[in-house]
């Protein structure tokens, strides 16, 4: 294999996890809820599909994996419904409360792993390795890239229609500019209908978390996400809150991703630089946002 | 001394591509009060704005006493004695009065002396206020006092009044405005905008009329007559004055029909737990316009939702059509979603119960009827709610209601900050409405519009609401909840 | 015994300290009206500035350092969340992300991959004559590191400044309504902006003095997002100095329980009390729902200032 190819794989096994929790932040976003905490349902996530992967009996064979992907999907939806509901029913910032989960869940897989779901010698601070039922396919032979790329494309493009074309959709996208008029002007049940985006946004970071257990790592680690939750955050600015851009940025960022961890082995440059240029991304696409409507004010 | 306590020459204000203001002036002699007259959209509140420091002019000059200045801010401005009592409250509500006069201040803040300094100035000024109590818990005309306090604690020798009497019922604007003379009357000078002639005519010693951001009319009151001052406010574009008011002459009497709305001992706590409403009954039947008056916070706000079904009601007895059309105050806010297009506002109302999927073709295709009949000037339905003027705006939210509810619909100021003529459009559509046989419910701060546009008028004080007949005396008393004897 | 709950509540005042003081400065910067996020960035901006500066002027130019390093994260977020008004949640996030990314980096560039030992130099406890002997809470209170002296003495100051000064009362009044302050002749963008560096400066205090009055070594990541805790604490102090403070000594105290348990050892999870803090930020925020009113203006993009 070139090292181009390589390169390339290398590059979309990385963009897997941040298009899909990418995602799940621009729904969010688009309905005005502020989930910085898509590394914790993408933990919630990873940490029920590995659970499931673990323990599925060997005789339901393919089945294991939809089953560990739905399980993941209810844990990272659970894991947001905690914020949607501290925020519905006691106006808890959501911002607070995904950053305070993200830290309960990184400490509760920790727990997992080096108590109840410790691989069975009590040497490692892991889970098994999930039955092979539960393994994604993988898309190329002989490489790293299984399908759960594709599943991730699937999801952006189904997304995209639902927010486009749905009614559903639509109430989400009003809800999020604004509120007061989706409830004078469209009698649009706000707080529902953001809950609700909410949980779905933390139910695909959860898939992502699925999709990362059962595509690669094939077993729960201690620090499964390497901050996934908060690249997702750029990636979906960058793409305009798009679902379809995610796509596009999901990519950009796991070029980025691969280009620095190369380079930290070969350069020793350190992978943390990532995350500065993450930042200045999302700096970067706001400021040209608020510089444009400055330019572009209009009269009282 | 110079003569003219502040002049204000040749000034030009653009936002973006409007032009609010093309070369308009004023000159305000010392010891007069001088109105500003125009229609809404004129520039009267922008070119206020700049004297006070809040907006910086393109071009022009301002001269006090004969100076030259520029004021960057505000504070600025106060420093040579100019002060400015702004139509929406620029309070701070969470804070007690001697704090919000205080504001603005430098160095350490005493309470105590603030206090006693502010009562000083209630006394010799007349205008009774709790020093203590929280600006929140104060009704709309004890906030304007507050208001103008905070504007004499600087003691400014120019005065500038924006609407003042907008919140106030006839005979305390009567009162203010008498009063205006008394504030200035040791060599200051007030500068009152407004957009109701008679109250220049009648109270101000100096008129000046803006027309679209231009000085068009300027002289002494005296001298001024009604028809000059018209046919300045409004142009070349005069038009009987009656019809562009939308007046309701062809009034039909109507045979009354069936209920459409109901309310039957309806009460209505708002987040905090304060009863807004208290035991309200109110019909309205089909082809009937019902107008609402009330003093600002009398519950009118809450009386207007709970028709509308936008708020429920803690307890009685609600009947409402599946669908009743809302104009609310704040479009801006309440009615458009500004970063969406027309089509897409179309869509929002009565998007909260369509299912399944939304069909993107009929919805623009209603669009574009709504925007032909409705006269909303657009250059097509995909253009975003923020491009469009303010009376184009509102007209669409108009079409939109009236032609998703058909059978009732509620409107809250519904040609505040309109021109004239959009102004005239909008009532002439509820009007028509009315005709083809809407319950409609109209509230207005404006009792002119109240009088001409409703068939029958309900008034609301202290969350009560009574019946009251069409004329302003009966509705003036009323909203100061005095009773008929 | 006495000694076992004494040494706790030694520990729930070292552990408050760096709350407290990254919480007073942002309950400032709220009452302006700005909900900084990026506080998490001063405080580790801080941490690693106060290494640096340690090593090269000591422990007191170690303070000074971080200050400066959290000013200038700060800075960075007020530039775009006060100059341009960008969206005040997404603007401190990309901040802390920046922080946080920029620490590390410069860390392994300044001293290697490893991380190096380092030979900081840190701030021993001082006890204060007489005070440090009053019973059972003399030594928590009175035998710290002298930065929490500090801290006692900004509490009563910032109260005094933001009620008995009228640039207190701007500041309080444009976090209530910008518009109203303005049209009274204060300059809210320039309250903000000032208000937000104060923020940075005492959260980059915080950071330096996890590194000098206790780690005594910067860790990745060291901050632990107690600059999000911070946050809740302000809300739970209800917005006022003094409440601040005292909301912090409770997540001390439940950061203090880990050590303590540890202490008369026992075989809950240390996982569950590493935990235990952010769990108790969630609870405090839902109990305190309703019996607080933020400033009217709090996090508001939208509003025109000048």
């Amino acid at each position: 294999m070139s090292q181009t190819t390589a390169f390339i794989v290398d590059t979309l096994v990385h963009a897997t996890p941040l298009m899909i929790t990418g995602l799940a932040v621009a729904i969010a976003f688009r309905a005005g809820i502020w989930n910085i905490g898509a590394d914790g349902q993408f933990i919630a996530g990873a940490t029920a599909a590995a659970w499931i992967g673990v323990s599925a009996p060997a005789t339901i064979g393919w089945l294991a994996l939809p089953l560990a992907l739905v399980a993941g999907a209810i844990a990272g939806g659970i894991w947001a419904a905690i914020a949607a509901w501290l925020r519905s029913r006691f106006a808890v910032l959501e911002v607070i409360s995904t950053i305070m989960l993200n830290f309960i869940a990184t400490y509760g897989a920790s727990y997992l792993v080096r108590g109840p779901l410790q691989e069975p010698t009590h040497v490692f601070p892991q889970t098994s390795s999930i039955v092979a039922g539960a393994h994604m396919p993988i898309l190329i032979s002989d490489t790293r890239l299984h399908w759960g790329f594709i599943l991730g494309l699937l999801l952006s493009v189904l997304t995209w229609y639902a927010m486009k074309y749905s009614a559903t959709g639509f109430r989400i996208r009003a809800s999020g500019m604004n509120p007061f008029a989706a409830r004078n002007a469209g009698l649009i049940n706000v707080p529902r209908v953001t809950s609700g985006a909410f949980i779905v946004s933390g139910a695909i970071a959860g898939i992502a978390g699925g999709v990362e257990v059962c595509g690669v790592t094939f077993a729960l680690y201690e620090n499964i996400s390497p901050g996934y939750g908060y690249t997702a955050i750029a990636v979906a600015l960058l793409a305009g809150l798009n679902p379809l851009g995610v796509i596009g940025t999901g990519i950009l960022f796991g070029a980025l991703e691969t280009a620095a961890g190369t380079m930290q082995r070969n350069a020793g440059i350190p992978a943390t630089t990532a995350s500065v240029i993450e930042a200045v991304v999302i700096l970067g696409v706001i400021g040209i946002a608020q510089f444009r409507s400055r330019c572009s004010v209009s009269a009282t | 001394m110079h003569d003219v306590a502040l002049e204000l020459a040749s000034i030009t204000k653009s936002f973006g591509r409007t032009t609010a203001l093309q070369s308009a002036s004023l000159s305000a002699r010392r010891g007069t009060v001088h109105a500003i007259l125009g229609e809404n959209g004129a520039g009267k509140t922008t070119l206020m704005r700049i004297a006070f420091g809040m907006l910086q002019p393109d071009a022009g000059t301002i001269r006090v006493n004969g100076d030259i200045k520029s004021f960057a801010s505000p504070s600025a401005a106060i420093a040579n004695g100019i002060a400015m009592v702004h139509q929406h409250f620029t309070l701070v509500r969470a804070m007690t009065v001697t704090e919000n006069v205080a504001l603005g201040g430098r160095g350490l803040l005493h309470p105590r002396k603030a206090r006693s300094e502010l009562l000083a100035l209630a006394r010799r000024t007349g205008f009774a206020i709790d020093p203590d109590a929280r600006v929140e818990e104060l009704p709309a005309s004890a906030q304007q006092r507050v208001e103008i306090l905070k504007a004499l604690s600087h003691k400014p020798r120019v005065l500038i009044l924006d609407e003042p009497t907008a919140i106030l019922t006839p005979i305390e604007a009567h009162d203010l405005l008498n009063r205006a003379r008394e504030l200035v009357n040791d060599g200051g000078t007030a500068i009152l905008i407004t957009h109701k002639l008679r109250d220049a005519l009648k109270f101000a010693d100096d008129i000046t009329v803006l027309r679209r951001g231009a000085t068009v009319w300027t002289g002494r009151a005296d001298e001024a007559t009604e028809d000059a001052l018209v046919s300045a406010m409004l142009g070349g574009e005069r038009a009987p004055l009656e019809s562009l008011e939308g007046n309701n002459s062809r009034r039909k009497r109507a045979s009354v029909s069936e209920v459409v709305m109901a309310l039957r001992n309806v009460s209505v706590r708002d987040a905090s737990g304060v009863e807004r409403l208290k035991a309200a009954s109110l019909e309205v039947c089909a082809g009937e316009i019902v107008g609402v008056a009330a003093v600002e916070g009398n519950g009118q706000h809450e009386l207007l939702r709970v028709l509308a079904g936008r708020i429920g009601a803690t307890s009685g007895v609600v009947t409402l059509p599946p669908s009743v059309g809302f104009i609310p105050e704040d479009r801006q806010r309440d009615a458009l979603i500004q970063d969406l297009s027309l089509r897409d506002n179309v869509a929002l109302a009565g998007a909260g119960a369509r299912r399944g999927m939304m069909d993107w073709v009929a919805i623009g295709d209603r669009t574009r009827n709504l925007l032909g009949a409705y006269d909303v000037r657009a250059r097509d339905e995909n253009v975003h709610a923020s491009t469009l003027s303010g009376g184009n705006q509102q007209k669409l939210v108009v079409g939109r209601e009236i032609e998703w509810a058909h059978v009732a619909l509620v409107a809250e100021n519904p040609s505040r900050g309109l021109d004239i003529h959009a102004s005239a459009a909008v009532r002439a559509r509820i009007i028509e409405a009315r005709d083809s046989g809407a319950a409609v419910v109209i509230y207005s701060s404006d009792l002119d519009e109240i009088v001409s546009l409703a068939d029958r008028v309900v008034v609301v004080y202290a969350g009560k609401v009574s019946e009251c007949g069409n004329d302003y005396e009966s509705i003036g008393r009323a909203m100061l909840g005095v009773t008929p004897p | 015994m006495t000694s076992g709950m004494e040494a706790f509540l030694e520990g729930v005042v070292r552990t408050a300290t760096p709350l407290a003081l990254a919480a007073l400065g942002e309950t400032v910067t709220e009452r302006s009206g700005i909900i900084n996020i990026g506080l998490e960035g001063s405080i580790i901006a801080g941490a690693l500035g106060s290494v640096v500066g340690a090593a090269h002027g000591g422990v007191w130019a170690g303070f000074v350092f971080g200050a400066v390093c959290g000013l200038a994260v700060a800075a960075i977020f007020a530039l775009f969340a006060v100059v341009l008004r960008a969206d005040q949640i997404i603007t401190g996030t990309a901040v802390t992300l920046l922080a946080l990314g920029g620490t590390g980096t410069l860390y392994r560039l300044i001293y290697g991959s490893a991380g190096a030992a380092l030979n900081t130099p840190t701030l021993n406890p001082a006890a204060i004559p007489f005070l440090s002997k009053i019973p059972v809470v003399g030594l928590a209170l009175f035998a710290q590191p002298s930065i929490t002296y500090v801290l006692y003495a900004l509490i009563p100051v910032v109260s005094w400044w933001m009620y008995r000064t009228h640039a207190g009362l701007a500041l309080r009044s444009v976090g209530e309504n910008p518009a109203a302050a303005i049209a009274a002749g204060v300059r809210g963008k320039r309250v903000q902006f000032t208000v937000v560096l104060f923020g940075g400066a005492l959260g980059g205090v915080s950071g330096a003095t996890l590194v000098l009055a206790q780690a005594g070594t910067f860790v990745e990541g060291m901050s632990a997002g107690r600059g999000f805790i911070a946050i809740a604490i302000v809300v739970l102090g209800r917005w006022n100095p003094l409440g601040t403070v005292l909301a912090a000594l409770i997540f001390g105290a439940a950061s203090a329980l880990q050590f303590y348990f540890q202490a008369i050892g026992t075989n809950l999870p240390y996982q569950l009390f590493l935990a235990f803090p952010y769990v108790l930020t969630l609870i405090a925020l839902a109990a305190t729902h309703g019996r607080v009113s933020a400033p009217a203006a709090l996090g508001r993009q939208d509003l025109e200032l000048e």
